[in-house]
């Protein structure tokens, strides 16, 4: 099956090929791919594999910003955002440059190999920084759309690509509603769609999905409060719990509500193997523990 | 700003007193002084004419601590009104006690955290060499304790295998670094294949030297040694 990572790798080698401004940065991860191999020999300057220097790539995308080329910076996301975290903060909000960051490895896609890969605080990292865009595409088929909207002007854009994915792709902007009902709006982000919809088959709820989780489409979830004539809404997100919760918050400065936030677990750090299944059930994000929390909630 | 382009090295003291009196300058403040001055004065490729000129050499200060000597060079060249410089520190001034290169005209980076201008200098350097046919130099300052940082070790190990000559790194070294660096620090560039040259960090004719002798298809390291009681 063709994933997200491989989407995004074939999409900028077409990107690269478009536009001569455009630079690749990647710290060995990924640079070893078809993709990547071909688009460096063809435009050896723009694409740059700094090794294993995870403070260097995020420092080379804001010189290169600044110098007039438009970064993609790519490598997992435990290595892109959390490791790199100050490089991120200043040398790409900071100093006003910008660039597109691709990260790849979600919250455990890689279980198996232990929290060391897994990076499930990016998004609230991002969070702690003004002005940047998130995506979470939640099929592969999204991914192109979303990595060429991103490319245009200088903004800072963090694009989390994942193997879990859903059945089908759903595009378009801002929070899109998907079943509406009477009881709790569930906000399913990225990836989490899917079983979101199964866990609440038959439930009256309003499911709205989000592949785009910043800026937070406030307009999006008061219209579907409003509409379902509910005060419950509950977020199921594929990073830690709760992440969004203060964007809810924001939205509804003058309406009375009540909020479920699943997620990665911030309580303790699961130290668990196995596959990303196993993650699922730790954390609650399977498809009868989220059915089983909505119902409880409703 | 005719006035300010005609002052010499000789006023840089006076456009010091203005942020900080007339006491004696602290060693960070003054480290830097002859370096800039030699840099913007006699090498750099730049005027504050050209502040948008993607073919302007560009200087990136890393080591922001104590950048008072800056902006009195900055003044000297006319990148800032001298004026200006009696506001610095102060809750409305563009001047602060690291620099922002959002505020102050002439400023290529913001720094302040250590170790962040010569792993930014190595990804202006590649850009530049891709969008200009004859890329402008990009030199970047850093003290030598500033060195201490790993993110430099990354920059110094792939800036020279990607044959970024028009790089140069200028380092402050007046013995300030904790553990030291056995050897000196000039070999550290030399053996991820820098050209690297250590000078008296006082002797202008020296550092401009240091500057403008070739060193072809390397980037370039010059160690500015300055008295650390200084």
């Amino acid at each position: 099956m063709t994933t997200m990572r491989d989407t995004f790798l074939s999409t900028m080698e077409g990107e690269l090929a478009a536009d001569p401004l455009l630079a690749l940065v990647l710290a060995d991860i990924s640079a070893g791919t078809p993709q990547v191999a071909r688009a460096a020999e063809r435009f050896g300057d723009r694409v740059i594999n700094v090794g294993i220097r995870e403070q260097l790539l995020v420092s080379t995308a804001g010189g290169l910003a600044m110098a007039g080329l438009r970064p993609v910076v790519h490598t997992f996301a435990s290595f892109l955002v959390e490791r790199p975290y100050e490089q991120v903060k200043l040398d790409l909000t900071h100093q006003g440059t910008g660039a597109v960051l691709v990260s790849a490895g979600a919250s455990y896609d890689m279980a198996g190999a232990g929290r060391t890969h897994q990076s499930p605080a990016d998004v609230a990292l991002i969070d702690t920084i003004p002005g940047w865009t998130v995506h979470v595409p939640g099929h592969p088929d999204e991914v192109p759309a979303v990595l060429r909207e991103s490319l245009p002007g200088k903004g800072n854009v963090y694009i989390r690509l994942s193997e879990a994915a859903n059945a089908e792709p759903h595009h378009g902007a801002g929070f899109r509603t998907l079943r509406s009902g009477r009881g709790p709006v569930v906000l399913a982000v990225g990836p989490m769609l899917d079983r979101v919809l199964a866990a609440t088959a038959g439930l009256d709820v309003t499911v709205l999905y989000a592949a785009t989780i910043r800026p937070f489409d406030a307009a999006g979830l008061r219209a579907a409060l409003r509409s379902a004539g509910t005060d419950a809404i509950v977020l199921v997100e594929p990073y830690l719990a709760g992440t969004s919760a203060p964007a809810v918050a924001e939205a509804l400065p003058d309406i009375a509500h009540r909020l479920r936030s699943l997620g990665v677990r911030r309580d303790e750090e699961v130290r668990l193997y196995g596959d990303m299944a196993d993650h699922d059930l730790a954390h609650g994000l399977d498809e009868s523990t989220i059915a089983a929390a909505v119902k409880a909630f409703g | 700003m005719t006035t300010a382009t005609t002052m010499g090295f000789a006023e840089l003291p006076t456009l010091m007193s203005r942020m900080i009196g007339d006491e004696k300058h602290s060693a960070a403040a003054t480290s830097t002084l002859d370096v800039l001055w030699v840099l913007y004065d006699r090498v750099l490729d730049t005027s504050p004419e050209r502040a948008e000129d993607p073919r302007r050499d560009r200087f990136l200060l890393s080591k922001g601590h104590g950048p008072m000597a800056y902006y009195a060079v900055l003044a000297a060249k006319g990148f800032i009104d001298p004026d200006e410089l009696g506001t610095w520190a102060s809750a409305g001034s563009r001047l602060g006690m690291h620099p922002d290169r959002m505020l102050v005209p002439g400023v290529e980076i913001a720094s302040g955290s250590l170790g962040h201008g010569l792993p930014i200098a190595v990804g202006t350097a590649l850009g530049l060499r891709v969008l200009e046919p004859s890329p402008p130099r990009v030199v970047v300052l850093t003290g030598d304790a500033e060195l201490d940082e790993g993110s430099n070790h990354e920059a110094i190990a792939f800036a020279a295998r990607s044959g970024l000559h028009g790089l140069t790194a200028v380092v402050i070294d007046n013995g300030s670094s904790t553990h030291g660096w056995p050897g000196g620090i000039a070999r550290r560039f030399e053996v991820e294949g820098w050209a690297a040259r250590t000078v008296d960090g006082r002797d202008h004719d020296a550092l401009a030297a240091a500057f403008t002798e070739p060193h072809p298809r390397r980037p370039l390291a010059v160690v500015a040694t300055i008295d650390p009681k200084d």
